[in-house]
């Protein structure tokens, strides 16, 4: 725990934290504040670090603008006064909700309800009349939470969805994600349409009725372009291009995709923020600087010093397997090409998950990619080396790829939505779920990892290619396989047997696909159980 | 002992202050939030207040038009004025004004009805109070110096 404290303190002081930060939130919380009266801006500044949020003034619109722009991820809420003289306060509040997509507070003493009305039009997701209080300020986190909930479960939806579309063997599970994604929008329209709703009030930065509502279909068509295209590579023309839907506009995108890769960022570094305060000792990563190479030392420790017998499950063919393999394991967690059919070859023989994983172990081995500085990141994010690396390994994998897990994630995700603590759960699953989408991209899976913001994307696409349904990305999954692995706790593992096959836990997860293409995760009725596993694990789990 | 005298001279001032309504809660709210990183917060938002709200008042002073002899002359620049007024009725309830901030609302429902007449007469109560407040808030921080740290204990909720 002090070693995750003087993480989180340590990102606190740098401001380099990207998020409210898991353990002090809403602590932390970067506000900025736009007001053209410096008196004011001089109080709510006090205010504001009153409730320990890290706070920036502005006292011109278009300074406040250019300050968004420099750092799209600096600021987790803006506060504007509705009055200023360079810029109306609702004109910057649409560039914000469509550019930035961050919740947005309206001010001015002037409280009469068609100024009002007139900002929650614009999106704004609350109005506060001067003189503002402190408790009204202390409250400000909830919009912020309240946006990111609501965005998790928008592009979940959309994938899960998409996912439930494109094989999934459980049409119940189907038809309910198809009525949460229809909810979401309709919801949406309601939106638009409902300007008095202060229910929807904190939800959605919504704009005038011209707003493109991001349909499932749409939104897809969106994922799938900018997999094609290559994550780095994409703009908004490419895109629409690929989307090849007459009506939309390149301004349509280009929001869309803003909205997209804040939403991507936010969740690689939720997840980031995850694996450094929760207790998942085991894959310990904490920050891009530190994350890859603990992991990695650790992994190599597994593999070298004996610690496999944790993974044998007194199966002959593991040793085998662990002896005709390097335990080499590259820092950048790369594995090199041509141990991949050689991988193949041994974990087809293995039958028990178990010990494929075990195998799986034993083949880490440096794997070459062009993106070496990206697996870095990629393996950080979703804490499996093999990860990162797997530009190539999914154009193999491929030919075993199954769909039957994605139902399984979209699962998990939802009823991780539903646990209040869950707040980062929200963002990985999510995510499992996207990369799922990426399967059928296997080549552009390079590109996606090229880009800083989206190595999950390469990553889960990647591992969901051949994973059915045990995306990197879901972490706490793996997590618990990974927990099972190391505790040898068979009783855990039974009932994720099959699952346990897709378990990408340092890289053991190719070998494990290459040998189960059918696995039904449909078996695991309640992924939310699964998700809480591993908490009892992670204590009990000796590794170091 | 004299700073006993101060500290209840202090308090009688204050109490007066909002007896008679020239601040409300708000003055209380800038107290609150004074600490040991800022001190002197409260006189300091008061005088950022007072800098910046006299540039505001020339600027309504132009707009009224009023010339040396006290005349109307061009009919007035309602929506400017309504829009200086509305900036400036904001910068006042930051401090607590209540008169000022009063005042600025009947000005602000003047220009409304478009009646010159009633601006200008609101205008010049308004700003009597504002100079008068001005006045008073400066006595009022030169005792609070003058009593010392001790006066931060026992401020009226």
């Amino acid at each position: 725990m002090v070693h995750n404290r003087s993480i989180i303190s340590h990102n606190i002081d740098s401001g380099c934290f990207p998020s409210p930060h898991l353990d002090a939130f809403p602590a932390g919380l970067r506000v900025l504040v736009v007001d053209d009266d410096p008196t004011w801006l001089r109080i709510l500044e006090k205010m504001l670090k009153k409730c320990f949020y890290q706070v920036t003034t502005c006292c011109l619109a278009i300074e406040a603008l250019k300050k968004l722009r420099e750092k799209k991820d600096a600021y987790d809420i803006v506060i504007s006064d509705v009055n200023m003289p360079d810029m109306d306060g609702f004109k910057l509040l649409e560039h914000v909700g469509l550019e930035m997509d961050l919740p947005v507070i309206m001010m001015s003493v002037d409280g009469e309800t068609s100024r009002v009305m007139k900002g929650v039009q614009h999106g704004a997701c609350d109005y506060l009349l001067k003189p503002i209080r402190m408790k009204e300020l202390r409250n400000i986190w909830q919009h912020v939470l309240r946006k990111r909930i609501h965005e998790a479960r928008e592009f979940e939806t959309f994938e899960g969805i998409h996912l439930m579309r494109n094989g999934s063997n459980h049409i119940d599970d189907g038809n309910l994600f198809a009525v949460g994604g229809e909810m979401n929008l309709m919801k949406k329209r309601k939106d638009l349409d409902n300007k008095h709703d202060d229910k929807e009030f904190g939800d959605q930065t919504s704009l005038k009725k011209a707003r493109v509502i991001w349909s499932v279909d749409l939104h897809q068509k969106f994922v799938k372009a900018v997999n094609r295209i290559g994550f780095d590579k994409i703009g908004p023309k490419k895109i629409l291009d690929l989307m090849n839907v007459p009506w939309l506009t390149r301004e349509n995108v280009a929001s869309h995709l803003q909205k997209y890769r804040l939403y991507l960022s936010r969740l690689q570094k939720e997840n980031d923020q995850k694996y450094s305060t929760g207790g998942i000792k085991y894959f310990d990563l904490p920050s891009k600087d530190s994350g890859c190479v603990s992991f990695l030392d650790s992994l190599n420790k597994q593999q070298n010093d004996g610690a496999i017998d944790n993974f044998r499950y007194s199966d002959g063919t593991l040793k085998l397997h662990m002896e005709s393999t390097s335990h080499e394991v590259d820092l950048n967690g790369i594995v090199t090409r041509p141990t991949i059919d050689k991988i193949r070859a041994s974990v087809s023989d293995i039958i028990d998950p178990k010990i494929r994983k075990c195998s799986q172990i034993g083949h880490n081995q440096p794997y070459e990619s062009a993106e070496s500085e990206v697996n870095h990141t990629v393996f950080e994010y979703s804490t499996v080396s093999t990860q990162c690396s797997w530009n190539e390994v999914p154009k193999m994998l491929l030919k075993e790829e199954q769909n039957t897990q994605k139902h399984f994630q979209i699962d998990q995700s939802q009823s991780m939505n539903s646990d209040p603590s869950g707040y980062t759960s929200d963002y990985i699953s999510p995510v499992n779920s996207m990369a799922l989408e990426v399967v059928t991209f296997p080549s552009q899976s390079k590109s996606l990892v090229a880009n800083d913001q989206s190595p999950d994307i390469v990553f889960t696409s990647n591992l969901s290619s051949k994973a059915p349904g045990y995306n990197l990305g879901c972490i706490s999954d793996m997590e618990i396989y990974q927990r099972n692995l190391l505790l040898d706790s068979h009783a855990a593992l039974t009932p994720l047997d099959e699952d346990l096959h897709l378990l990408l836990l340092q890289g053991e997860y190719y070998n494990m696909n290459f040998g189960m293409q059918n696995i039904e995760m449909s078996e695991y009725s309640d992924p939310w159980i699964i998700a809480e596993v591993p908490t009892n694990l992670y204590d009990s789990a000796d590794y170091s | 002992m004299d700073r006993n005298n101060s500290r209840r001279q202090l308090a009688a001032m204050k109490q007066s202050l909002f007896d008679q309504g020239h601040l409300d809660e708000q003055f209380i709210q800038l107290e609150e939030l004074q600490d040991d990183a800022n001190p002197n917060f409260v006189e300091e938002i008061v005088t950022l207040y007072y800098r910046d709200s006299s540039r505001l008042i020339s600027s309504l002073e132009q707009t009224l038009h009023f010339c040396a002899c006290g005349r109307e002359r061009n009919p007035l620049d309602f929506n400017k004025l309504d829009t200086i007024m509305h900036q400036f009725k904001g910068s006042s309830s930051s401090i607590g004004a209540k008169k000022v901030k009063a005042e600025s609302t009947l000005i602000r429902e003047y220009c409304r009805t478009g009646n010159a007449e009633g601006c200008r007469k609101s205008f010049q109560q308004m700003k009597k109070e504002y100079v008068a407040l001005r006045k008073r808030l400066e006595n009022y921080f030169q005792l609070v110096r003058q009593a010392g740290p001790m006066e931060r204990a026992c401020r009226p909720k």
